[in-house]
């Protein structure tokens, strides 16, 4: 048991962090993410947003059946009857269940946020490999680095940020002190808007992404020239971790 | 609060197994048939005359875009079942549909159709192309002729904004299916033959969308004019038609107050001629 569980840690660990936070419209998910087709943030309902991190195949799977889950529910009584708390209750008996029975367990951690009518409404749940539950207040982050990310972001973090702010936050957070902010192009970033009609969930992409950006304060002036380490050219997946087959599993 | 553990007995562990399908309707009704609406039964005796229909649904584009409007009367027989009936329906960001006949059951089918079109946008990370959405509620109506046999006839107008084209596209059904592809504008129910006559008149090329809100409620007046089972607007009680209009910004239903700013102004008109606008002769 001992050892699946730091098996998972371990490739959790291997990729990097995504950062969901409130702010003063709802929340917002930031993640680094080389490849725009494969994504680590996604809608499930109205008011519901996923984010994950770990093995890509594995969390798209939550995230499809949660899908299913959302719909099926939402057909079947009414379109508010479909919640947050009800899907994270979903993963977190389907991890466990995983966790407990399998030889393996899931690589993966994952988000479920869920925007309210007000900022009292809001919800973010965060699931682990094992299917713990933690009901997270204001912020959290997952994946990589997370503590250290974690800390940078407690330190900046105010309730009811503009999302300008937001965003800006979550990218001094992902980035490492003295490291270079991932680019634009590379940046996966949604919101959960309860300003918005009916669907809740946007990404913010290209253009509406950069306007964003911009009102923000150039980063740390502090930045030294790294070694580029980001894979040059494809291939690109939603984490750098392709699977090398040095696992023991 | 509705959790899954109120869902059908092993319908949960499905949720999980990728069933190679994007369609919502197909993945319930191979785990959870039980959940969609029957359309296998045969009833004892059809029973079109007993239950609510819904009337006159008109759509017309314009120049990078498309409208729907429709009444709100619904109507059992000779009566009067309900006067604020909606039976235009937002589908997604760029589509909407009305509906004519059956109401119940039409309701029923626009919201299983919204269903299925998000979930393969949140399944596939992409919508569907306007004609992909097209055929798909056209299986949906073929699905229900079973039940339209027996008097629980459903017939859809479907309006969508097609981005790869910058236009408006509507399409119209019949009780076995479709789609067919109409040009400029069409309408459904039984008000429709009178609407159309109407729009034939009244529809120009290049308008605007504020224009052709205003040939819509115009449409959808003559049509209350001569058919008894369409309700005109209810001044009295302020109860208005339902217009949508789509355009590159999406699905937007404009609001009560827009439309009687309509509906009062072609009454005025109305006043001193009223039979409508007059179209040029020559």
């Amino acid at each position: 048991m001992r050892d699946k569980a730091d098996y998972a840690r371990k490739g959790i660990a291997r990729g990097r962090s995504v950062v969901v936070l409130q702010y003063e419209d709802g929340i917002l998910f930031v993640a680094p993410n080389p490849s725009r087709a494969l994504h680590k943030i996604s809608e499930i309902y109205d008011k519901i947003g996923f984010a994950a991190v770990g093995r890509y195949n594995e969390f798209e799977e939550l995230r499809l059946g949660g899908i299913r889950y959302a719909d099926i529910n939402g057909y079947t009584y009414d379109r508010s009857d479909v919640t947050g708390r009800g899907l994270a209750n979903l993963y977190a008996s389907n991890l466990g269940r995983i966790f407990t029975e399998s030889i393996k367990s899931l690589e993966v951690e994952v988000v479920v946020a869920e925007v309210g009518d007000t900022p009292d409404g809001d919800a973010i749940y965060r699931l682990t490999f094992d299917g713990s539950v933690f009901d997270e207040h204001g912020f959290t982050v997952m994946g990589g680095q997370a503590e250290a990310v974690s800390g940078r972001l407690k330190e900046r973090y105010r309730e009811a940020m503009p999302l300008a702010d937001a965003l800006e936050v979550a990218l001094v957070a992902l980035t490492e002190p003295g490291g270079e902010r991932p680019p634009v192009a590379q940046l996966e970033v949604a919101v959960l808007d309860r300003n918005r009609e009916h669907r809740k969930f946007q990404r913010l992409t290209g253009a509406r992404l950069e306007r964003i950006l911009p009102a923000a304060p150039p980063p740390s002036p502090t930045t030294t020239t790294e070694p580029d380490d980001a894979p040059t050219g494809p291939p690109t997946g939603p984490d750098g971790d392709i699977d090398d087959g040095s696992s023991p599993l | 609060m509705a959790s899954h553990r109120d869902l059908p007995a092993g319908l949960v562990d499905r949720f999980f197994v990728n069933s190679g399908s994007s369609s919502f309707t197909e993945f319930v009704s191979s785990h959870a048939p039980e959940l969609l609406p029957v359309r296998g039964e045969i009833l004892a005796t059809p029973i079109g005359d007993q239950v609510p229909h819904a009337t006159t649904i008109v759509a017309a584009t314009f120049a990078g875009g498309v409208v729907m409007a429709g009444d709100r009367r619904a109507t059992s027989g000779n009566m009067i079942s309900q006067r604020d009936v909606q039976k235009v329906f937002r589908t997604d960001d760029y589509s909407v549909m009305g509906i004519a006949g059956t109401a119940s059951t039409g309701i029923e089918m626009a919201r299983l159709y919204r269903v299925e079109l998000e979930h393969y946008e949140k399944m596939e990370g992409r919508t569907l192309s306007v004609n992909g959405k097209a055929n798909r509620l056209a299986t949906m109506i073929r699905g229900n002729l079973g039940m339209a046999m027996q008097g629980l006839v459903v017939v859809p107008l479907f309006a969508a904004y097609d981005p790869d084209k910058d236009e408006g596209r509507i399409f119209s059904y019949d009780v076995a299916g479709g789609p067919y592809e109409r040009e400029r504008f069409d309408a459904i129910g039984s008000g429709s033959i009178f609407a159309r006559g109407s729009l034939k008149k009244l529809y120009r090329d290049g308008a605007g969308a504020d224009d052709t809100v205003m040939t819509l409620i115009q449409a959808l007046y003559d049509a209350a004019d001569d058919d008894s089972a369409t309700g005109g607007p209810d001044v009295t009680r302020k109860i208005w038609p339902l217009v949508s209009v789509i355009d590159a910004n999406g699905f937007r239903r404009l609001t009560d107050e827009e439309v009687s700013g309509y509906v009062e102004q072609m009454l005025e008109a109305r006043l001193i001629s009223p039979d409508g606008p007059i179209a040029p002769l020559r």
